[in-house]
């Protein structure tokens, strides 16, 4: 199951964001990383330095890209400049997938930069789906979408999110990058039971996983990315891993950023999880095979 | 801060609907849906940092807030458009705090936080990368000195100047042109253009010294923060004095993706920017003035060919 066609049949492991204040320390020590994911944005230039920093990860690394203004949920046409520029980048890095918000950001051509969430309706799915199949047939590349964590509901929302995340993917026939982060805060700023959304999703069509920090105030939960995993989090990382399978995971920490090593000692933390869902899932191999005829 | 349909409207953004739709049956009501919020959200902040209290129809925010948005028990509907809303500006404030230390440092934090209200209320992001955000800024403070005064001259060379870094950045670098095939082409029809990275600025003030001097004082306050020995280091260098009125020509440029700047002589200058506009070889060194000599600029196209800087032009 985690190596499906949402994530172009791989088999990623545990990865980090690439960030700016890393590039000396992975350049200078490269320390052995599963994967790094990249913001799109960030490297959607004609040259400079990032474009050879992002060569030089290449050449030791397999990248990963993850979008954040493609808005999906927008009610505007794609860009074509945008998505030009996106697939340039997608033949540069030759990323097996990726991956964009189930969102809208922008209206009339000006951009908000925030992801902002969608009403959850059958018209706005139907909608969202063929704009991830247009974008998806034009970057000739999977698409999975991530879910957002969210601080405001609409009253013209006619299902839950998770349903409505289902409905969208299904349309679109496209993978799932499943945020357990978001759906934790989400979920306390919605009153929802976050194990109802990760059991309602289609397991199948999980390409990827994210975990990060959160930051709690006294009337909400704020996705801030500045903090470890919290305990919460991680235990739905586990469930979801159990029902999901062993998925590409990342850690997303992208404010007061620490060292490389606490970063990536935070990311391969998910190993624990991993481990517990696949002794789960031998045993259960095992169950079926019925009593063993000798110990080897 | 005065905010009019109209100048929305130059935006690109078309104006709000005066109601939310009860429905979202078709694109056109998503559509609505999405443009109502958006002008929620990118509206400026009160002084308090709050969402305004009035919508632009004179209606409670409370009011229109609640006509779409859902309240649950700890938050009003007005309290969930107000983090959006807050958000929006703080991390774009945030953004240009970074990009434009010069800027930041010639008209202080708070009139800098004034100007970046003023000028994101009326040209609000067109472009999916934040990296475009301050692309407008200079013509900005061109058409409304207001927010500038009486800094208006050396703020708007300071813009230039830090806007060029951005290009300078991450613009394209196309092949470089050798000595022999400029050799091949007769200077009366040899075209020739300069690399996209490269912003040449005739200025008034030597924003170029001065940036520099901001920067490494700010990198000292940044150093200073953890270190006692070094605060007393840092208070004695906390003002960076503006220039006076000096003219200068500069090149902002990079080499092997370094960014730098480079003084030029006015002559030197002139052909640059000759061949910047398209013109002949031969036409761009007369621009260089009837004082150059031939040797002088012969050094001249060594040093650029050297830095890489010229390209054939299509």
């Amino acid at each position: 199951m985690p190596a499906n066609s949402f994530n172009g049949h791989t088999d990623y492991g545990i990865g980090i964001g690439l960030r700016v204040p890393h590039y000396a320390h992975i350049l200078e020590k490269k320390p052995v990383v599963d994967w790094f994911e990249i913001i799109s944005e960030n490297f959607m230039v004609d040259g400079g330095r990032p474009l050879q920093v992002l060569d030089q990860i290449m050449e030791q690394y397999r990248v990963v890209q993850h979008g954040v203004s493609m808005y999906f949920g927008s009610a505007d046409k794609p860009d074509r400049a945008h998505l030009k520029k996106l697939k340039a980048l997608v033949k540069r890095t030759k990323t097996p997938w990726l991956s964009d918000h189930l969102c809208w950001g922008s209206v009339d051509g000006t951009y908000t930069h925030d992801l902002l969430p969608m009403p959850y309706t059958f018209a706005s799915a139907k909608r969202t789906a063929e704009k991830i199949r247009q974008i998806r047939d034009y970057l000739e590349v999977p698409i999975c979408v991530e879910n957002v964590s969210s601080y405001a509901e609409y009253h013209v929302s006619e299902m839950s999110e998770w349903e409505f995340l289902s409905e969208v993917v299904e349309r679109a026939d496209c993978g799932i990058l499943l945020d357990v982060n978001n759906i934790y805060v989400s979920a306390k700023n919605h009153d929802f039971n976050p194990y109802d959304y990760i059991n309602g999703v289609p397991h199948h069509r999980v390409g990827q996983m994210h975990v990060a920090g959160h930051t709690k105030f006294e009337k909400y939960i704020l996705d801030t990315h500045d903090h470890p995993v919290l305990d919460p989090v991680w235990k739905l990382y586990a469930h979801a891993t159990k029902l999901c399978g062993v998925t590409a995971t990342l850690l997303e920490w992208d404010d007061k950023i620490p060292s490389f090593d606490e970063v990536h000692d935070e990311a391969l933390k998910a190993n624990e999880f991993i481990d517990g869902a696949k002794k789960a899932k031998n045993s259960k191999r095992a169950a079926k095979a019925g009593a063993p005829v000798a110990s080897s | 801060m005065p905010r009019s349909i109209s100048s929305i409207r130059a935006t690109g953004l078309k104006a709000p609907p005066k109601h939310a739709p009860r429905r979202l049956a078709s694109t056109n009501d998503v559509v609505k849906l999405q443009r109502l919020m958006t002008h929620i959200l990118i509206r400026p902040l009160t002084k308090s940092d709050g969402l305004q209290p009035v919508w632009i129809d004179g209606r409670p925010m409370t009011e229109v807030a609640e006509e779409f948005i859902k309240p649950n028990d700890r938050l009003s509907a007005f309290e969930r458009l107000q983090l959006y809303n807050r958000m929006y500006w703080f991390r774009l404030i945030d953004i240009m705090h970074d990009d434009n230390p010069g800027l930041r440092a010639v008209l202080g934090d708070k009139k800098f936080t004034r100007l970046i209200e003023a000028y994101l209320a009326k040209y609000p992001s067109r472009s999916f990368t934040l990296r475009n955000l301050c692309s407008r800024l200079g013509q900005f403070i061109r058409e409304e000195s207001r927010w500038t005064a009486p800094h208006t001259a050396l703020a708007t060379n300071v813009v230039r100047f830090e806007w060029a870094q951005t290009v300078a950045f991450d613009e394209a670098q196309l092949p470089v042109l050798s000595a022999a095939e400029i050799a091949r082409t007769p200077p009366v029809r040899l075209r020739l253009r300069l690399q996209p990275y490269i912003t040449l600025l005739a200025l008034d003030y030597p924003v170029d010294t001065y940036v520099v001097a901001v920067k490494q004082r700010n990198a000292l306050r940044t150093e200073a923060s953890n270190a006692v020995d070094k605060v007393r280091e840092a208070k004695q260098s906390k003002y960076v004095a503006r220039p006076r009125r000096e003219r200068i020509y500069v090149a902002v440029h990079r080499l092997d993706n370094w960014l730098y700047y480079k003084r030029l002589g006015r002559p030197a200058f002139l052909i640059l920017q000759a061949i910047a506009a398209g013109q002949t070889l031969d036409d761009a060194v007369t621009a260089g003035g009837r004082r150059v000599k031939p040797e002088q600029v012969g050094g001249w196209f060594a040093m650029w060919m050297e830095l890489g800087w010229l390209c054939r032009k299509k």
